[in-house]
């Protein structure tokens, strides 16, 4: 997260309603640039909705949204030459070729220099190969790199992209991270997901979104740590019995539980989640263990927990 | 920028867009050959334009039929122009560039109507025909392309709002058709003849001064009067205003 960019959302008491549903319920945040934001949270928790509304397609009920400094409401066409967009799955129309989809998105941002900005966005989304294909013939894969290609066509300060990755093969996805990665410097970028490993991997920010509202608003290494489960320790006793150990590592007062799995290894989590493997190797004595290893708090866990918490 | 060029931000690409968008697909070429026979069998047909018996250097028998071809040809050139953006989602992207819901509006519509003039300009043989069969009157064959695009234009603008208001091309379709076949109906004497026999001779001035085929005609005869050209342009803006509120609510569903 950067503390010192200058800031390009601001987005105060954002409010929307669908009928009597609550799709976005007054949620604040700022994004600077040089942050990569990821909007994570479950289905129908207000992601799409508190996009759409920065990209100025839907009105809020109540709140403020300011990118680079102009209010949405009052100067949309403004803001939308600040903003590159890539709404949910990518659409885009068919019956074109990928260079002429480009070349109208560049005659409707009024580019000077047109053949340049496809040229050279060709050039990053790596779509030179396809550039003379109708867009409804190309893989899922490629359909998502045009839709980045249109984003990033005018070289914008701000990137929302919605669900990026979603419904593509694991090398599709490694390739559209990948891509989004290398623009992630001197711009921001807000991307929703609910991959937490890409969160992990992409966003130096993550805010997790249920019913409407931010739960919340951290670094993905913050919720690595506070996940159920960081630095539980795991090994395999070889020599002795694997029940006495985890009795024995359970009277420590450190230890939130020990216990045998079913496949005969024992299992320690720290209550503080801090790393304990030096406890766990003295407490463990005359035992003889293998096969020790420590392992990262899984984020799905504490979306689970942290998403469920305001469900119930 | 003034206010109003402003509102209508964008159009060129749109219009450029959707323009070539109609010869990028058979579509537009099936509609033009569609067309084409359909106005060449009306106008020589002896059961209507019985152009061949008149032995008149006119192209009433010509024009006349236009509207009735017009009524399903014109909303199935726009069916597709909203209901497609709205059901594949390529509304959101269109309209979070900067381009105004008028001016996509706006460039649409103008596509459609310079499509239209397109296959209607393809008539021309029907022009040479009669120029080297007689001395027609040429003021009479300019109003009626005049006119025959001011209808083009009103039609095309039910369609669209039609289009704007379903996802579903069909629908779309089948409602513009029956929206036009009722604006059409209006100006037919039989009704004119119902209406004034229930409702008085005021009511059947008011209905038949909405009348299209009133208006179309009285153009067709050469005349460019002021009321029938304004009866066009009122009608067109505003079943195109109309489309755009209608897309502005339907635009997010």
């Amino acid at each position: 997260m950067s503390e010192d960019g200058e800031v390009l959302i601001a987005v105060s008491d954002l409010t929307k309603h669908y009928g009597p549903i609550r799709a976005v319920d007054g949620i604040s945040f700022e994004v600077r640039r040089g942050d990569v934001l990821g909007f994570l949270g479950p289905n129908g928790a207000g992601k799409t909705t508190a996009m759409k509304m920065i990209t100025g397609f839907l009105e809020p009920d109540r709140g403020s949204i300011a990118v680079a400094g102009i209010d949405v409401a009052a100067d949309r066409l403004a803001v939308s030459r600040r903003i590159g967009y890539l709404p949910e799955d990518a659409p885009a129309y068919g019956e074109m070729t990928v260079e002429a989809f480009l070349r109208f998105i560049a005659e409707a941002r009024e580019l000077e220099a047109e053949e340049q900005a496809i040229e050279a966005v060709l050039e990053t989304a790596h779509l030179r190969s396809v550039r003379g294909q109708t867009i409804e013939t190309l893989s899922k894969g490629y359909k998502r790199r045009v839709g980045l290609a249109q984003a990033l066509i005018h070289d914008p300060d701000v990137l929302i992209l919605d669900e990026p990755t979603d419904g593509l093969d694991p090398n599709q996805k490694a390739v559209v991270q990948d891509l989004i990665s290398s623009l992630s410097s001197d711009r921001c970028i807000v991307l929703s997901t609910h991959i937490l490993d890409e969160a992990e991997r992409v966003c130096n920010r993550a805010v997790i979104l249920s019913e409407g509202r931010i739960l919340v608003d951290s670094t993905p290494e913050d919720l690595v740590s506070q996940a159920p489960g960081h630095n539980a320790v795991r090994f395999r006793v070889t020599e002795g019995d694997a029940e006495e150990v985890a009795a024995r590592l359970a009277e420590t007062e450190w230890c939130a539980s020990a216990r045998v799995l079913p496949g005969g290894e024992v299992e320690v989590e720290p209550r503080d989640g801090e790393n304990r493997l030096n406890d766990v190797l003295a407490a463990v004595g005359e035992h003889r263990v293998a096969d020790v290893r420590v392992r990262e708090g899984r984020l799905d866990e504490l979306f689970r927990d942290v998403t469920r918490g305001v469900a119930a | 920028m003034s206010g109003l060029a402003r509102r209508f931000t964008g159009f060129r690409a749109v219009l450029r867009r959707e323009f070539h968008g109609y010869f990028a697909s058979p579509l537009g070429y099936i509609f033009i050959v569609i067309f084409l026979i359909a106005s060449g069998y009306l106008m020589v047909s002896r059961d209507f334009g019985r152009f061949l018996e008149l032995r008149e250097a006119n192209l009433d028998a010509l024009f006349s039929y236009l509207p009735w071809i017009f009524v399903v040809l014109v909303p199935a050139v726009a069916m597709r122009l909203w209901a497609e953006e709205r059901r594949s989602g390529t509304v959101e992207l269109l309209l979070t560039l900067p381009i105004t819901l008028e001016g996509s509006y706006l460039g649409k519509f103008l596509a459609g109507w310079a499509f239209l003039a397109v296959s209607v300009f393809l008539t021309w043989p029907a022009v040479f025909q009669v120029a080297r069969l007689g001395d027609p009157d040429w003021g009479a064959i300019f109003a009626s392309y005049v006119a025959t695009l001011l209808a083009a234009a009103v039609l095309l603008a039910i369609g669209l709002l039609f289009s704007a208001l379903s996802k579903n091309q069909v629908v779309a379709f089948i409602l513009a058709v029956a929206a036009s076949v009722g604006f059409l109906l209006i100006g037919v004497p039989q009704t004119q003849e119902f209406v004034g026999k229930w409702f008085g001779g005021y009511v059947e001035r008011v209905v038949s001064s909405l009348s299209l085929l009133d208006h179309f005609e009285a153009l067709t005869r050469g005349l460019l009067q002021l009321n029938s050209l304004l009866f066009f342009v009122l009608f067109t803006v505003g079943w195109l205003v109309c489309g755009m509120l209608v897309l502005g609510q339907t635009k997010t569903n």
